[in-house]
Protein backbone atom coordinates (compact mmCIF):
# COMPACT_ATOMS: atom_id res chain seq x y z
CA UNK A 1 0.00 0.00 0.00
CA UNK A 2 2.71 2.44 -1.01
CA UNK A 3 4.85 4.37 1.41
CA UNK A 4 4.30 4.30 5.17
CA UNK A 5 5.87 7.03 7.29
CA UNK A 6 6.92 6.14 10.81
CA UNK A 7 7.71 8.86 13.35
CA UNK A 8 11.17 7.87 14.58
CA UNK A 9 11.92 8.94 18.14
CA UNK A 10 15.57 8.71 19.09
CA UNK A 11 17.91 9.78 21.84
CA UNK A 12 21.65 10.04 21.24
CA UNK A 13 21.29 7.76 18.22
CA UNK A 14 19.27 5.13 20.12
CA UNK A 15 15.89 4.36 18.60
CA UNK A 16 12.96 4.16 21.07
CA UNK A 17 11.19 0.83 21.51
CA UNK A 18 7.81 2.15 20.32
CA UNK A 19 9.49 3.27 17.08
CA UNK A 20 10.90 -0.21 16.53
CA UNK A 21 7.44 -1.68 17.17
CA UNK A 22 5.92 0.63 14.57
CA UNK A 23 8.63 -0.23 12.04
CA UNK A 24 7.88 -3.94 12.46
CA UNK A 25 4.23 -3.37 11.55
CA UNK A 26 4.88 -0.76 8.88
CA UNK A 27 7.16 -3.02 6.85
CA UNK A 28 4.32 -5.55 6.58
CA UNK A 29 2.21 -2.82 5.03
CA UNK A 30 4.50 -1.07 2.56
CA UNK A 31 7.78 0.75 1.95
CA UNK A 32 8.91 2.28 5.21
CA UNK A 33 10.31 5.77 5.57
CA UNK A 34 11.33 7.02 9.03
CA UNK A 35 10.58 10.67 9.77
CA UNK A 36 12.74 12.22 12.44
CA UNK A 37 13.83 15.35 14.26
CA UNK A 38 17.09 15.80 16.16
CA UNK A 39 20.81 15.87 15.43
CA UNK A 40 21.32 12.09 15.58
CA UNK A 41 19.76 10.83 12.33
CA UNK A 42 23.08 9.49 11.00
CA UNK A 43 23.75 7.68 14.26
CA UNK A 44 20.26 6.13 14.24
CA UNK A 45 20.24 5.21 10.53
CA UNK A 46 21.77 1.76 11.02
CA UNK A 47 19.22 0.66 13.62
CA UNK A 48 16.30 2.18 11.70
CA UNK A 49 17.51 0.37 8.57
CA UNK A 50 17.97 -2.91 10.41
CA UNK A 51 14.31 -2.71 11.39
CA UNK A 52 13.05 -2.07 7.90
CA UNK A 53 13.28 1.65 7.09
CA UNK A 54 14.82 2.31 3.69
CA UNK A 55 15.15 6.05 4.24
CA UNK A 56 15.20 8.60 7.04
CA UNK A 57 13.79 12.06 6.46
CA UNK A 58 15.19 14.26 9.21
CA UNK A 59 14.24 17.79 10.16
CA UNK A 60 17.59 17.99 11.95
CA UNK A 61 18.42 19.79 15.17
CA UNK A 62 15.52 21.72 16.74
CA UNK A 63 17.71 24.18 18.64
CA UNK A 64 15.70 23.86 21.85
CA UNK A 65 12.32 24.03 20.13
CA UNK A 66 9.64 21.46 20.86
CA UNK A 67 9.18 18.70 18.31
CA UNK A 68 5.43 19.27 17.63
CA UNK A 69 5.26 22.40 15.46
CA UNK A 70 8.72 21.93 13.91
CA UNK A 71 8.42 18.36 12.69
CA UNK A 72 4.75 18.73 11.71
CA UNK A 73 5.65 21.71 9.50
CA UNK A 74 8.60 19.89 7.97
CA UNK A 75 6.43 16.82 7.28
CA UNK A 76 3.61 18.89 5.79
CA UNK A 77 6.17 20.49 3.47
CA UNK A 78 7.09 17.20 1.81
CA UNK A 79 3.87 15.22 2.16
CA UNK A 80 2.81 15.93 -1.43
CA UNK A 81 6.12 14.98 -3.02
CA UNK A 82 6.68 11.92 -0.81
CA UNK A 83 3.01 10.88 -0.89
CA UNK A 84 2.80 8.54 2.13
CA UNK A 85 -0.46 6.58 2.34
CA UNK A 86 -0.27 6.36 6.13
CA UNK A 87 1.68 8.08 8.90
CA UNK A 88 2.26 6.17 12.14
CA UNK A 89 3.05 7.80 15.47
CA UNK A 90 3.58 6.24 18.87
CA UNK A 91 1.33 7.50 21.67
CA UNK A 92 4.13 9.42 23.38
CA UNK A 93 4.50 12.97 24.65
CA UNK A 94 6.20 14.01 21.41
CA UNK A 95 4.24 11.79 19.03
CA UNK A 96 0.90 13.20 20.11
CA UNK A 97 2.12 16.77 19.61
CA UNK A 98 3.39 16.13 16.10
CA UNK A 99 0.27 14.18 15.10
CA UNK A 100 -2.05 16.92 16.41
CA UNK A 101 -0.21 19.71 14.64
CA UNK A 102 0.10 17.69 11.42
CA UNK A 103 -3.59 16.86 11.36
CA UNK A 104 -4.42 20.58 11.24
CA UNK A 105 -1.76 21.24 8.59
CA UNK A 106 -3.22 18.51 6.36
CA UNK A 107 -6.80 19.08 7.53
CA UNK A 108 -6.88 15.32 8.08
CA UNK A 109 -8.23 13.43 11.10
CA UNK A 110 -6.20 11.26 13.46
CA UNK A 111 -7.23 7.79 14.54
CA UNK A 112 -5.99 7.49 18.12
CA UNK A 113 -5.32 4.75 20.70
CA UNK A 114 -4.75 2.22 17.94
CA UNK A 115 -3.77 -1.28 19.08
CA UNK A 116 -3.80 -2.96 15.67
CA UNK A 117 -3.67 -2.01 12.01
CA UNK A 118 -5.35 -4.07 9.31
CA UNK A 119 -4.72 -3.77 5.58
CA UNK A 120 -8.19 -4.07 4.13
CA UNK A 121 -7.68 -2.27 0.85
CA UNK A 122 -7.34 0.86 2.97
CA UNK A 123 -5.74 0.82 6.36
CA UNK A 124 -8.13 0.13 9.26
CA UNK A 125 -7.25 1.05 12.86
CA UNK A 126 -8.51 -1.00 15.80
CA UNK A 127 -9.20 0.98 18.98
CA UNK A 128 -10.42 -0.39 22.31
CA UNK A 129 -13.19 1.57 24.05
CA UNK A 130 -15.11 1.18 27.33
CA UNK A 131 -12.23 -0.26 29.26
CA UNK A 132 -11.23 -2.60 26.47
CA UNK A 133 -14.54 -4.45 26.43
CA UNK A 134 -15.33 -3.25 22.91
CA UNK A 135 -13.17 -2.84 19.82
CA UNK A 136 -14.00 -0.20 17.23
CA UNK A 137 -12.54 -0.44 13.74
CA UNK A 138 -12.16 2.85 11.89
CA UNK A 139 -10.91 3.80 8.45
CA UNK A 140 -10.27 7.08 6.71
CA UNK A 141 -12.52 8.29 3.92
CA UNK A 142 -10.88 11.60 3.09
CA UNK A 143 -8.28 10.33 0.62
CA UNK A 144 -5.58 12.11 2.62
CA UNK A 145 -2.69 10.30 4.31
CA UNK A 146 -4.09 8.40 7.30
CA UNK A 147 -2.61 9.58 10.59
CA UNK A 148 -2.56 6.90 13.29
CA UNK A 149 -1.50 7.24 16.94
CA UNK A 150 -0.54 3.76 18.06
CA UNK A 151 -0.28 2.55 21.64
CA UNK A 152 3.02 1.10 22.88
CA UNK A 153 3.36 -2.69 22.90
CA UNK A 154 0.80 -3.15 20.15
CA UNK A 155 3.40 -4.79 17.91
CA UNK A 156 6.58 -6.77 18.52
CA UNK A 157 9.85 -5.16 17.50
CA UNK A 158 12.13 -7.36 15.45
CA UNK A 159 15.27 -6.64 13.45
CA UNK A 160 15.38 -8.00 9.90
CA UNK A 161 19.04 -7.08 9.46
CA UNK A 162 18.29 -4.51 6.79
CA UNK A 163 21.11 -2.23 5.64
CA UNK A 164 21.41 1.32 6.97
CA UNK A 165 18.66 3.73 5.98
CA UNK A 166 19.57 6.54 3.63
CA UNK A 167 19.38 9.91 5.41
CA UNK A 168 18.07 13.05 3.77
CA UNK A 169 17.10 16.37 5.29
CA UNK A 170 13.71 18.02 5.14
CA UNK A 171 13.55 21.76 5.82
CA UNK A 172 11.63 23.28 8.72
CA UNK A 173 9.64 26.26 7.39
CA UNK A 174 9.41 29.48 9.42
CA UNK A 175 7.16 28.56 12.35
CA UNK A 176 6.11 32.08 13.34
CA UNK A 177 4.46 32.24 16.78
CA UNK A 178 3.81 28.49 16.84
CA UNK A 179 7.49 27.76 17.40
CA UNK A 180 7.80 30.08 20.41
CA UNK A 181 8.20 27.42 23.13
CA UNK A 182 11.84 26.67 23.98
CA UNK A 183 13.36 24.05 26.25
CA UNK A 184 15.62 25.85 28.72
CA UNK A 185 16.82 22.80 30.64
CA UNK A 186 16.25 19.06 30.79
CA UNK A 187 16.02 16.88 33.87
CA UNK A 188 16.39 13.14 34.00
CA UNK A 189 14.59 11.61 36.95
CA UNK A 190 16.92 8.82 37.97
CA UNK A 191 15.23 5.51 38.30
CA UNK A 192 17.14 2.34 39.02
CA UNK A 193 14.69 -0.05 37.45
CA UNK A 194 13.21 -0.47 33.99
CA UNK A 195 10.76 1.98 32.45
CA UNK A 196 7.11 1.45 33.32
CA UNK A 197 5.98 0.67 29.77
CA UNK A 198 8.95 -1.59 29.04
CA UNK A 199 9.26 -3.52 32.30
CA UNK A 200 8.68 -7.29 32.38
CA UNK A 201 7.15 -6.91 35.83
CA UNK A 202 4.92 -4.05 36.95
CA UNK A 203 3.62 -3.52 40.47
CA UNK A 204 0.87 -0.90 40.73
CA UNK A 205 -0.82 0.62 43.72
CA UNK A 206 -4.23 2.17 44.16
CA UNK A 207 -6.56 3.80 46.63
CA UNK A 208 -6.57 0.64 48.76
CA UNK A 209 -3.14 1.64 50.05
CA UNK A 210 -5.00 4.18 52.15
CA UNK A 211 -2.43 6.94 52.20
CA UNK A 212 0.44 8.30 50.10
CA UNK A 213 3.01 7.19 52.69
CA UNK A 214 2.17 3.55 52.01
CA UNK A 215 3.07 3.74 48.32
CA UNK A 216 6.64 2.77 49.18
CA UNK A 217 5.36 -0.81 49.66
CA UNK A 218 4.58 -0.88 45.95
CA UNK A 219 7.94 0.64 45.03
CA UNK A 220 9.82 -1.72 47.30
CA UNK A 221 8.14 -4.77 45.76
CA UNK A 222 8.80 -3.48 42.24
CA UNK A 223 12.47 -2.96 43.07
CA UNK A 224 12.72 -6.37 44.71
CA UNK A 225 11.30 -8.06 41.60
CA UNK A 226 13.37 -5.96 39.19
CA UNK A 227 10.22 -4.34 37.84
CA UNK A 228 8.65 -0.91 37.61
CA UNK A 229 6.11 0.78 39.89
CA UNK A 230 2.82 2.07 38.53
CA UNK A 231 -0.37 3.60 39.87
CA UNK A 232 -4.10 3.85 39.34
CA UNK A 233 -5.58 7.13 38.22
CA UNK A 234 -7.21 7.66 41.61
CA UNK A 235 -3.92 8.09 43.44
CA UNK A 236 -2.38 10.15 40.63
CA UNK A 237 -5.37 12.51 40.78
CA UNK A 238 -4.95 12.61 44.54
CA UNK A 239 -1.36 13.75 44.04
CA UNK A 240 0.32 10.75 45.73
CA UNK A 241 2.50 10.03 42.70
CA UNK A 242 3.17 11.92 39.42
CA UNK A 243 1.18 11.42 36.21
CA UNK A 244 4.10 9.52 34.69
CA UNK A 245 3.21 6.59 37.00
CA UNK A 246 -0.35 6.29 35.75
CA UNK A 247 -1.41 3.02 34.16
CA UNK A 248 -4.70 3.16 32.29
CA UNK A 249 -6.73 4.46 29.44
CA UNK A 250 -5.37 7.90 30.23
CA UNK A 251 -1.75 7.30 31.10
CA UNK A 252 0.42 4.38 30.11
CA UNK A 253 -0.56 1.09 28.57
CA UNK A 254 1.55 -1.74 29.91
CA UNK A 255 1.84 -5.35 28.83
CA UNK A 256 4.34 -6.92 31.19
CA UNK A 257 4.81 -10.65 31.79
CA UNK A 258 3.49 -10.14 35.32
CA UNK A 259 1.26 -7.34 36.58
CA UNK A 260 0.61 -7.06 40.29
CA UNK A 261 -2.31 -4.79 41.24
CA UNK A 262 -2.21 -3.84 44.92
CA UNK A 263 -5.27 -2.11 46.35
CA UNK A 264 -6.68 -1.41 42.91
CA UNK A 265 -10.37 -2.17 42.45
CA UNK A 266 -10.18 -2.24 38.65
CA UNK A 267 -12.07 0.72 37.21
CA UNK A 268 -12.51 0.29 33.44
CA UNK A 269 -10.17 3.25 33.02
CA UNK A 270 -7.40 1.24 34.72
CA UNK A 271 -8.16 -2.17 33.19
CA UNK A 272 -7.76 -0.98 29.62
CA UNK A 273 -4.20 -0.02 30.45
CA UNK A 274 -3.12 -3.39 31.83
CA UNK A 275 -5.44 -6.17 30.70
CA UNK A 276 -2.99 -7.09 27.94
CA UNK A 277 -0.53 -8.26 30.62
CA UNK A 278 0.48 -11.90 30.26
CA UNK A 279 -0.29 -12.71 33.90
CA UNK A 280 -2.21 -10.64 36.42
CA UNK A 281 -2.05 -10.93 40.20
CA UNK A 282 -4.48 -8.84 42.22
CA UNK A 283 -4.63 -8.10 45.93
CA UNK A 284 -7.77 -6.35 47.18
CA UNK A 285 -9.89 -6.62 50.27
CA UNK A 286 -13.16 -6.27 48.38
CA UNK A 287 -14.18 -9.69 47.00
CA UNK A 288 -16.45 -7.89 44.52
CA UNK A 289 -13.60 -5.82 43.05
CA UNK A 290 -13.77 -6.02 39.22
CA UNK A 291 -10.01 -6.59 39.03
CA UNK A 292 -10.61 -10.19 40.20
CA UNK A 293 -12.57 -10.91 37.04
CA UNK A 294 -9.40 -10.64 34.96
CA UNK A 295 -6.79 -11.79 37.51
CA UNK A 296 -5.01 -15.12 37.10
CA UNK A 297 -4.40 -15.12 40.83
CA UNK A 298 -6.61 -13.04 43.11
CA UNK A 299 -5.92 -12.59 46.81
CA UNK A 300 -8.84 -11.25 48.83
CA UNK A 301 -6.92 -9.56 51.59
CA UNK A 302 -5.45 -6.41 53.06
CA UNK A 303 -2.53 -4.97 51.09
CA UNK A 304 -1.12 -3.66 54.36
CA UNK A 305 -0.66 -7.24 55.49
CA UNK A 306 0.03 -9.08 52.24
CA UNK A 307 2.64 -6.68 50.82
CA UNK A 308 4.86 -6.50 53.94
CA UNK A 309 4.67 -10.29 54.31
CA UNK A 310 5.58 -10.68 50.65
CA UNK A 311 8.52 -8.31 50.99
CA UNK A 312 9.76 -10.07 54.08
CA UNK A 313 9.53 -13.47 52.45
CA UNK A 314 11.39 -12.27 49.37
CA UNK A 315 14.08 -10.84 51.65
CA UNK A 316 14.85 -14.26 53.09
CA UNK B 1 -4.61 38.46 32.48
CA UNK B 2 -7.34 36.45 30.82
CA UNK B 3 -7.27 32.65 30.77
CA UNK B 4 -9.55 30.49 28.65
CA UNK B 5 -10.06 26.95 29.96
CA UNK B 6 -11.40 24.18 27.75
CA UNK B 7 -13.81 22.05 29.74
CA UNK B 8 -15.65 18.94 28.65
CA UNK B 9 -18.90 17.74 30.12
CA UNK B 10 -19.00 13.97 29.99
CA UNK B 11 -21.15 11.07 31.15
CA UNK B 12 -20.08 9.97 34.63
CA UNK B 13 -17.09 7.61 34.08
CA UNK B 14 -18.54 5.38 36.81
CA UNK B 15 -21.51 4.88 34.47
CA UNK B 16 -20.02 5.35 31.02
CA UNK B 17 -23.01 4.24 28.97
CA UNK B 18 -22.57 2.52 25.65
CA UNK B 19 -22.25 3.02 21.94
CA UNK B 20 -25.47 3.03 19.95
CA UNK B 21 -24.76 0.44 17.25
CA UNK B 22 -27.30 2.04 14.92
CA UNK B 23 -26.07 5.61 15.04
CA UNK B 24 -22.48 4.78 16.07
CA UNK B 25 -22.59 7.59 18.61
CA UNK B 26 -22.43 7.53 22.36
CA UNK B 27 -25.78 7.12 24.05
CA UNK B 28 -25.99 10.30 26.06
CA UNK B 29 -29.13 9.77 28.09
CA UNK B 30 -27.31 10.35 31.36
CA UNK B 31 -26.62 13.59 33.18
CA UNK B 32 -23.29 15.09 32.19
CA UNK B 33 -20.65 16.07 34.72
CA UNK B 34 -17.46 18.12 34.55
CA UNK B 35 -14.63 15.87 33.37
CA UNK B 36 -12.45 15.53 36.45
CA UNK B 37 -9.38 15.99 34.22
CA UNK B 38 -10.59 19.52 33.48
CA UNK B 39 -10.96 20.50 37.11
CA UNK B 40 -7.16 20.78 37.26
CA UNK B 41 -7.14 23.32 34.41
CA UNK B 42 -9.91 25.33 36.08
CA UNK B 43 -8.05 25.36 39.39
CA UNK B 44 -4.76 26.21 37.67
CA UNK B 45 -6.42 29.12 35.86
CA UNK B 46 -7.96 30.46 39.08
CA UNK B 47 -4.57 30.35 40.78
CA UNK B 48 -2.73 31.97 37.86
CA UNK B 49 -5.09 34.93 37.36
CA UNK B 50 -5.36 35.77 41.08
CA UNK B 51 -7.67 38.56 42.16
CA UNK B 52 -7.86 40.78 39.10
CA UNK B 53 -7.69 38.34 36.22
CA UNK B 54 -10.48 36.65 34.34
CA UNK B 55 -11.21 32.96 33.75
CA UNK B 56 -13.47 32.09 30.83
CA UNK B 57 -14.66 28.52 30.26
CA UNK B 58 -15.14 27.11 26.78
CA UNK B 59 -17.25 24.02 26.26
CA UNK B 60 -18.85 22.16 23.39
CA UNK B 61 -21.79 20.01 24.39
CA UNK B 62 -25.12 18.68 23.08
CA UNK B 63 -28.32 20.56 23.96
CA UNK B 64 -26.69 23.46 25.82
CA UNK B 65 -26.24 21.23 28.83
CA UNK B 66 -24.45 23.01 31.61
CA UNK B 67 -24.45 20.81 34.68
CA UNK B 68 -20.68 20.30 34.50
CA UNK B 69 -20.12 23.89 33.46
CA UNK B 70 -21.98 25.10 36.54
CA UNK B 71 -19.57 23.15 38.68
CA UNK B 72 -16.58 24.96 37.14
CA UNK B 73 -18.36 28.32 37.47
CA UNK B 74 -19.06 27.51 41.10
CA UNK B 75 -15.34 26.85 41.60
CA UNK B 76 -14.81 30.49 40.63
CA UNK B 77 -14.57 30.86 36.83
CA UNK B 78 -16.06 34.21 35.73
CA UNK B 79 -18.02 33.29 32.61
CA UNK B 80 -18.45 30.64 29.95
CA UNK B 81 -18.92 30.19 26.23
CA UNK B 82 -21.08 27.19 25.39
CA UNK B 83 -21.27 25.84 21.86
CA UNK B 84 -24.16 23.55 20.98
CA UNK B 85 -25.49 22.60 17.59
CA UNK B 86 -27.35 19.58 16.19
CA UNK B 87 -24.80 19.55 13.36
CA UNK B 88 -22.05 18.69 15.89
CA UNK B 89 -23.25 15.11 16.55
CA UNK B 90 -20.45 12.71 15.62
CA UNK B 91 -17.79 15.42 15.48
CA UNK B 92 -14.25 14.04 15.85
CA UNK B 93 -11.24 15.54 17.63
CA UNK B 94 -10.19 17.78 14.74
CA UNK B 95 -13.73 19.12 14.30
CA UNK B 96 -13.97 19.70 18.04
CA UNK B 97 -10.68 21.59 17.94
CA UNK B 98 -12.01 23.79 15.13
CA UNK B 99 -15.11 24.68 17.13
CA UNK B 100 -13.20 25.34 20.36
CA UNK B 101 -10.52 27.36 18.53
CA UNK B 102 -13.17 29.55 16.92
CA UNK B 103 -14.79 30.15 20.31
CA UNK B 104 -11.43 30.90 21.95
CA UNK B 105 -10.54 33.36 19.18
CA UNK B 106 -13.50 35.54 20.26
CA UNK B 107 -12.27 35.56 23.86
CA UNK B 108 -8.72 36.71 22.96
CA UNK B 109 -7.11 35.12 26.03
CA UNK B 110 -3.48 35.48 27.13
CA UNK B 111 -3.38 31.79 27.96
CA UNK B 112 -5.43 28.76 26.95
CA UNK B 113 -5.51 25.83 29.36
CA UNK B 114 -6.77 22.31 28.64
CA UNK B 115 -6.43 18.86 30.13
CA UNK B 116 -4.03 16.52 28.36
CA UNK B 117 -6.95 14.34 27.34
CA UNK B 118 -10.60 13.83 28.18
CA UNK B 119 -11.67 10.92 30.34
CA UNK B 120 -14.21 9.63 27.81
CA UNK B 121 -12.75 10.20 24.35
CA UNK B 122 -9.07 10.34 25.41
CA UNK B 123 -7.68 11.11 21.98
CA UNK B 124 -5.24 13.58 23.56
CA UNK B 125 -4.88 15.52 20.31
CA UNK B 126 -7.36 18.39 20.78
CA UNK B 127 -5.10 20.80 22.73
CA UNK B 128 -2.32 20.65 20.16
CA UNK B 129 -4.83 20.93 17.31
CA UNK B 130 -6.33 24.06 18.93
CA UNK B 131 -2.85 25.58 19.27
CA UNK B 132 -2.09 24.92 15.60
CA UNK B 133 -5.43 26.37 14.49
CA UNK B 134 -4.81 29.52 16.56
CA UNK B 135 -1.14 29.64 15.47
CA UNK B 136 -0.10 29.61 19.11
CA UNK B 137 2.96 28.07 20.72
CA UNK B 138 2.05 25.27 23.10
CA UNK B 139 3.42 23.19 25.91
CA UNK B 140 1.61 19.92 26.55
CA UNK B 141 1.78 17.61 29.59
CA UNK B 142 2.56 20.37 32.09
CA UNK B 143 3.22 19.28 35.65
CA UNK B 144 3.98 22.80 36.92
CA UNK B 145 3.01 26.18 35.46
CA UNK B 146 4.02 29.74 36.37
CA UNK B 147 3.68 33.09 34.64
CA UNK B 148 6.06 36.05 34.70
CA UNK B 149 6.96 38.92 32.37
CA UNK B 150 4.66 37.96 29.53
CA UNK B 151 5.78 34.38 29.30
CA UNK B 152 4.75 31.07 30.76
CA UNK B 153 7.24 28.65 32.32
CA UNK B 154 6.31 25.01 32.37
CA UNK B 155 7.78 21.81 33.68
CA UNK B 156 6.82 19.42 30.92
CA UNK B 157 6.63 15.68 31.47
CA UNK B 158 9.04 13.67 29.28
CA UNK B 159 9.80 9.95 28.96
CA UNK B 160 12.91 10.36 31.13
CA UNK B 161 11.89 13.09 33.54
CA UNK B 162 10.89 16.61 32.65
CA UNK B 163 11.92 19.61 30.55
CA UNK B 164 11.73 23.18 31.68
CA UNK B 165 10.08 25.06 28.83
CA UNK B 166 9.63 28.79 28.43
CA UNK B 167 7.05 30.17 26.06
CA UNK B 168 5.90 33.74 25.22
CA UNK B 169 2.21 34.54 25.72
CA UNK B 170 -0.31 34.09 24.25
CA UNK B 171 0.13 30.34 24.42
CA UNK B 172 -1.68 27.07 25.10
CA UNK B 173 -0.75 24.73 27.93
CA UNK B 174 -2.21 21.29 28.65
CA UNK B 175 -2.02 20.19 32.28
CA UNK B 176 -1.71 16.69 33.67
CA UNK B 177 -3.92 15.43 36.49
CA UNK B 178 -2.82 16.04 40.06
CA UNK B 179 -0.85 19.25 39.30
CA UNK B 180 -2.99 21.30 41.67
CA UNK B 181 -5.69 20.44 44.17
CA UNK B 182 -9.05 21.43 42.65
CA UNK B 183 -11.12 23.35 45.17
CA UNK B 184 -14.61 22.24 46.11
CA UNK B 185 -17.23 24.81 45.19
CA UNK B 186 -18.42 26.72 48.25
CA UNK B 187 -22.13 27.31 48.87
CA UNK B 188 -21.54 30.95 47.97
CA UNK B 189 -19.81 29.86 44.78
CA UNK B 190 -22.69 27.58 43.84
CA UNK B 191 -25.20 30.39 44.33
CA UNK B 192 -23.02 32.89 42.44
CA UNK B 193 -22.62 30.47 39.50
CA UNK B 194 -26.30 30.78 38.70
CA UNK B 195 -25.97 34.42 37.70
CA UNK B 196 -22.66 34.22 35.84
CA UNK B 197 -22.78 34.99 32.11
CA UNK B 198 -22.95 31.96 29.82
CA UNK B 199 -22.90 32.81 26.13
CA UNK B 200 -24.67 30.17 24.03
CA UNK B 201 -23.43 29.86 20.47
CA UNK B 202 -24.13 27.75 17.41
CA UNK B 203 -21.56 26.88 14.77
CA UNK B 204 -22.89 29.52 12.40
CA UNK B 205 -22.21 32.12 15.13
CA UNK B 206 -18.62 30.92 14.92
CA UNK B 207 -18.49 31.02 11.13
CA UNK B 208 -18.10 27.26 10.89
CA UNK B 209 -19.80 25.42 8.07
CA UNK B 210 -21.64 22.21 8.96
CA UNK B 211 -19.59 20.31 6.34
CA UNK B 212 -16.52 20.74 8.58
CA UNK B 213 -18.05 19.01 11.59
CA UNK B 214 -20.32 16.08 12.44
CA UNK B 215 -20.04 12.70 10.78
CA UNK B 216 -19.48 14.09 7.28
CA UNK B 217 -16.71 16.44 8.43
CA UNK B 218 -14.68 13.69 10.07
CA UNK B 219 -13.11 12.09 7.03
CA UNK B 220 -13.32 8.74 8.74
CA UNK B 221 -15.89 6.06 9.32
CA UNK B 222 -16.46 3.29 11.79
CA UNK B 223 -16.25 -0.04 9.99
CA UNK B 224 -17.37 -2.21 12.89
CA UNK B 225 -17.99 -2.30 16.62
CA UNK B 226 -17.42 -5.64 18.26
CA UNK B 227 -16.83 -7.06 21.72
CA UNK B 228 -13.17 -7.55 22.57
CA UNK B 229 -12.01 -11.05 23.51
CA UNK B 230 -12.72 -11.55 27.21
CA UNK B 231 -10.03 -12.38 29.67
CA UNK B 232 -10.96 -15.17 32.03
CA UNK B 233 -10.72 -15.01 35.77
CA UNK B 234 -8.29 -17.42 37.41
CA UNK B 235 -8.13 -18.54 40.99
CA UNK B 236 -9.37 -16.20 43.69
CA UNK B 237 -8.54 -17.06 47.27
CA UNK B 238 -9.12 -15.47 50.66
CA UNK B 239 -5.99 -14.39 52.51
CA UNK B 240 -5.68 -16.31 55.75
CA UNK B 241 -2.17 -15.17 56.48
CA UNK B 242 -0.82 -17.26 53.60
CA UNK B 243 -1.69 -14.91 50.71
CA UNK B 244 1.94 -13.90 50.21
CA UNK B 245 3.00 -17.54 50.03
CA UNK B 246 0.51 -18.17 47.25
CA UNK B 247 1.89 -15.22 45.34
CA UNK B 248 5.46 -16.43 45.79
CA UNK B 249 4.53 -19.93 44.64
CA UNK B 250 2.84 -18.42 41.61
CA UNK B 251 5.85 -16.22 40.79
CA UNK B 252 8.12 -19.25 41.11
CA UNK B 253 5.86 -21.17 38.76
CA UNK B 254 6.22 -18.30 36.28
CA UNK B 255 10.00 -18.42 36.84
CA UNK B 256 10.00 -14.77 37.80
CA UNK B 257 11.84 -15.55 41.05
Amino acid sequence: MGTIWVHAETKDGQVSSITLELLAKARELGDVVAVHAGNDAEAAAAELGAHGASRVLTAGDLDGGLVGPALASAMAGVVDSEAPSAILFGTTYGGRDVAGRLSVKLDAPVITNVVDLIDDGGLVGVEPVFGGTTNVRTRFTSGKPGIFLVRPKSFTAESIDGGPAEVSEIPIPDLGNSGGAKITSQFVEESDGPKLDEAAIVVSGGRGLGEAEKYHLVEDLATKLGGAAGASRAIVDAGWVPYSYQVGQTGKVVKPDVYIAAGISGATQHMVGMKGSKTIIAINKDPEAPIFSIADLGIIGDVHKVLPALLEALEG
Amino acid sequence: MKVAVCVKQIPDPADPGELDIETKTLKRDVKLILDESDSYGVEMALQLVGEDGEVVLVSMVPNNERNGLNNALAMGADSAVLVSDDALAGTDALGTAKVLAAAIRRIEPDLVLAATESSDGYTGTVPEQIAELLELPSVTFAKEVSIADGSVSVKRQTEEGYDEVSCPLPALVSVTAGVVEPRYPSFKGIMAAKSKPVEELTISDLGIDSSQVGWSGGGQEIVSIEPAPEREAGEVIEDEGDGHERIIAFLEELKVI
